[in-house]
């Protein structure tokens, strides 16, 4: 039976947002730019390419360990500009702000705003301003977009993932979504979890030098590492085979996890991102990221198959396989 | 996380491989093994243990994720009660998504403007109910054995605090009832039950006696994907020998006769009544109904609730999966129209249902 009105699940990054995404926006707005369905629109002005995004972010609390929602805001854009070989240059900043909202926390958003931009080499060059009355959004919200230029010449796309690409992921998982998770429960764990929110832009950037060969990259937000895994494979219509074993994990991470009954593997990420390149340059692009701040847990966790059901594969820790597809149902709301 | 990577040692894994493979090899038929726990089929998914044992060998999952089995009556009521003036309706997660009669959810319910919230405690309500003192808190208690205990502590600190906008609409049940319905089922054909650790440290063995008596094999196994192969080969030995006990595979916590404080404050609290379990119909003293002493945090003492005339969803086969009939691939609906984003039945809602379980991991 189909329900004629928005859910929280809409939002929840997994089968029920792609869906309204593909039933509601794209009919509408199609154009070619919008239909590659990336983290950036690749447009050309001129003889330049270059690559424009948008974002918003309603995360809740808005501090949390390792960031907040200031900061964040400003990550996720540079991140979505960076995974498309964009060189992030300049963005808009949007606040609706709830009555009441105090000062200091504003001033200390938008101070760590400043900085993550100072940090990432990106400008806030326009923005706006909204108030609401109390109760019509909780505390802040913030809008996003991005724009930078393209000077990376290869097409990065899932498109073009190939056959027997490896594929790289720059770090432990789900750290995003488990420090959420800690600072909104009153779990009474000890245990230490910060948010990896970190700009990818400069380890990108990188890569992209040692290597002209690099396939696709994306960054595993919302959905986690898991939804992008299965969002990819299926519209690159590739399986995808990865091991349980290979993917760096915090224990600190991994004990919420087993506490909660979460499966990590769809817990959000702000600071990693999937690469996939042929096998040849895989040692390359480990190299960079270990050598980087953002990459020092990097490892390949597997690659693209040859056959096309668009599958992710993974091999369970004890040797069994399992399929993983885009989640369903709220796995942990507003996250950011 | 040393200790869980103990029970994840794939050496060990290899070594029990070979001993279930090796005492399948005795067996001269196929054998079906029931976990009877939802929990046990998510980690059966969830570690990919289904494709790595013999042929002959079948894992079916039986009524035991409580989501699975709560009656569509029981959904109706909660969302009745979710509309009510003034109230706060507190539920575990996956009960979220699970269609009532007409195929409303809380979900829904929550987007028509009713104040749902998931919590993770039922302690959270006590939160709720100190920051809400004008509302009433209404908490969905759902679950067997060893949820029921924290809720029945909640509850007990309710009263000690003196709260009163406080209760719980409970739809708590017992395991033992249900595995006596099934095994007296002639329709069944199991050879032997994965019995839940966890629910076993609260109730102990004794309460798995009339399994052997049937003719089954039982071991209380627990849920790290060592505990369950082991499980499995206990089961297989004792069908090999022809010798039935209920056997203890997860030795830590399990005695005899449980955690018996844990269950008196349960027996304090709540009293055994027949219930309605989705897709398997009405057992005798399988429901925990509260005491008349603590009518104050009855939910169904607080409200009155309408005779709703609710219906289970036409061609939905959980029943015969829940009772380990069918597997979830021969429901029609299965994958067809029923998928985890639009669930017809509750066993493809909770993540630890049997057709949410079937769906992923195949
Ligand atoms: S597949 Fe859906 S309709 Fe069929 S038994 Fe499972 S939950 Fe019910």
């Amino acid at each position: 039976m189909k329900y004629d009105k928005i859910l929280l699940e809409h939002g929840s990054g997994g089968l029920l947002s792609n869906e309204l995404v593909a039933n509601i926006f794209l009919p509408h707005f199609s154009n070619s730019f919008l239909e590659r369905l990336e983290d950036s629109a690749i447009l050309s002005i001129g003889n330049h390419k270059f690559c424009f995004t948008t974002d918003s972010y309603v995360v809740s609390p808005v501090f949390f360990p390792g960031g907040n929602i200031g900061s964040l805001a400003v990550h996720g854009t540079v991140n979505d500009l960076a995974v498309c070989g964009g060189k992030p240059l300049y963005m808009s900043a949007g606040y609706i702000l709830e009555e009441g909202f105090p000062f200091a926390a504003l001033t200390e958003i938008v101070q760590s705003m400043a900085d993550a931009a100072r940090g990432a080499g990106i400008k806030i060059v326009t923005g706006d301003t909204k108030v609401v009355s109390r109760g019509a959004v909780d505390g802040i919200f913030i809008n996003t977009s991005g724009i930078g230029i393209i000077e990376y010449e290869g097409d990065l796309s899932i498109k073009s993932i190939k056959p027997g690409d490896a594929v790289i992921l720059n770090g432990t998982i789900g750290d995003h979504g488990a420090a959420i998770m800690k600072a909104r429960e009153n779990l009474g764990l000890e245990a230490d979890i910060v948010s990896d929110s970190a700009p990818l832009n400069g380890l990108i950037a990188e890569i992209l030098k040692v290597s002209t060969d690099i396939h696709c990259m994306r960054d595993a937000t919302r959905g986690g590492l898991g939804a992008i895994l299965a969002e990819i494979a299926k519209s690159a219509n590739v399986d995808i085979n990865i091991n349980e074993q290979d993917i760096p994990i915090c224990e600190n991470v991994r004990g919420i996890c087993e506490i909660l009954g979460l499966d990590p593997l769809f817990l959000a990420n702000e600071g990693k991102m999937v690469v996939f390149c042929p096998p040849a340059e895989a040692s390359k692009v480990i190299t960079v990221m270990k050598g980087h701040e953002f990459g020092r847990n990097a490892a390949v966790i597997g690659n693209a198959g040859e056959s096309g059901q668009g599958r992710v594969v993974l091999k369970t820790s004890i040797g069994g396989e399992r399929i993983i597809d885009l989640p369903t149902g709220e796995l942990v709301p507003r996250i950011c | 996380m040393k200790y869980i990577d103990e029970y994840r040692d794939p050496a060990l894994v290899k070594g029990l491989l070979a001993k279930i493979r090796k005492a399948a090899d005795r067996i001269d038929h196929p054998v079906t093994i029931m976990e009877i726990c939802g929990s046990h089929t998510y980690a059966i998914g969830r570690f990919g243990i289904r494709n790595m044992l013999p042929d002959n060998i079948n894992l079916v999952s039986g009524p035991g994720c409580p989501v699975c089995v709560t009656s569509a009556r029981d959904v109706d009521i909660a969302l009745h009660l979710s509309r009510q003036d003034k109230v706060i309706f507190a539920t575990f997660g996956d009960m979220l998504r699970v269609p009532g009669s007409n195929g409303d959810s809380l979900q829904r319910q929550r987007a028509e403007g009713s104040d749902v919230r998931v919590v993770s405690s039922s302690d959270e309500c006590i939160e709720l109910a100190q920051n809400f003192p004008q509302k009433e808190i209404i908490m969905m208690g759902i679950g067997f054995e060893t949820t029921t205990p924290t809720v029945a502590v909640t509850v007990d600190r309710c009263r000690k605090k003196r709260i009163e906008n406080f209760s719980v609409f409970s739809v708590h049940k017992v395991v033992p009832p249900a595995i006596e319905a099934l095994i007296a089922d002639p329709g069944l054909n199991i050879d032997g039950f994965l019995c839940p650790g966890h629910v076993s440290t609260m109730i102990g063995s004794n309460a798995y006696s009339m399994i052997p008596e049937a003719g089954c094999a039982a071991v209380i196994t627990g849920f790290e994907p060592v505990d369950i192969l082991e499980g499995i080969w206990m089961i297989l030995e004792q069908i090999a020998n022809n010798k039935f006990e209920v056997a203890i595979q997860y030795s830590r916590g399990v005695k005899p006769e449980g955690n018996v404080r844990a269950m008196d404050l349960v027996q304090s609290l709540f009293k055994t009544d027949t219930v309605e379990w989705r897709g398997i119909g009405p057992i005798p003293e399988s429901g925990l109904v509260f005491r008349d002493v603590y009518a104050a945090y009855d939910t169904l003492k607080k409200f009155s609730v309408p005779d709703i005339q609710s219906v289970d969803v036409k061609g939905c086969g959980c029943g015969d999966i829940l009772r380990g009939i069918k597997s979830p691939d021969q429901c029609a609906l299965f994958r067809k129209v029923c998928t985890p984003a639009n669930p017809i039945g509750p066993c493809m809602v909770s993540s630890e249902g049997s057709c949410s379980t079937y769906y992923k991991y195949h």
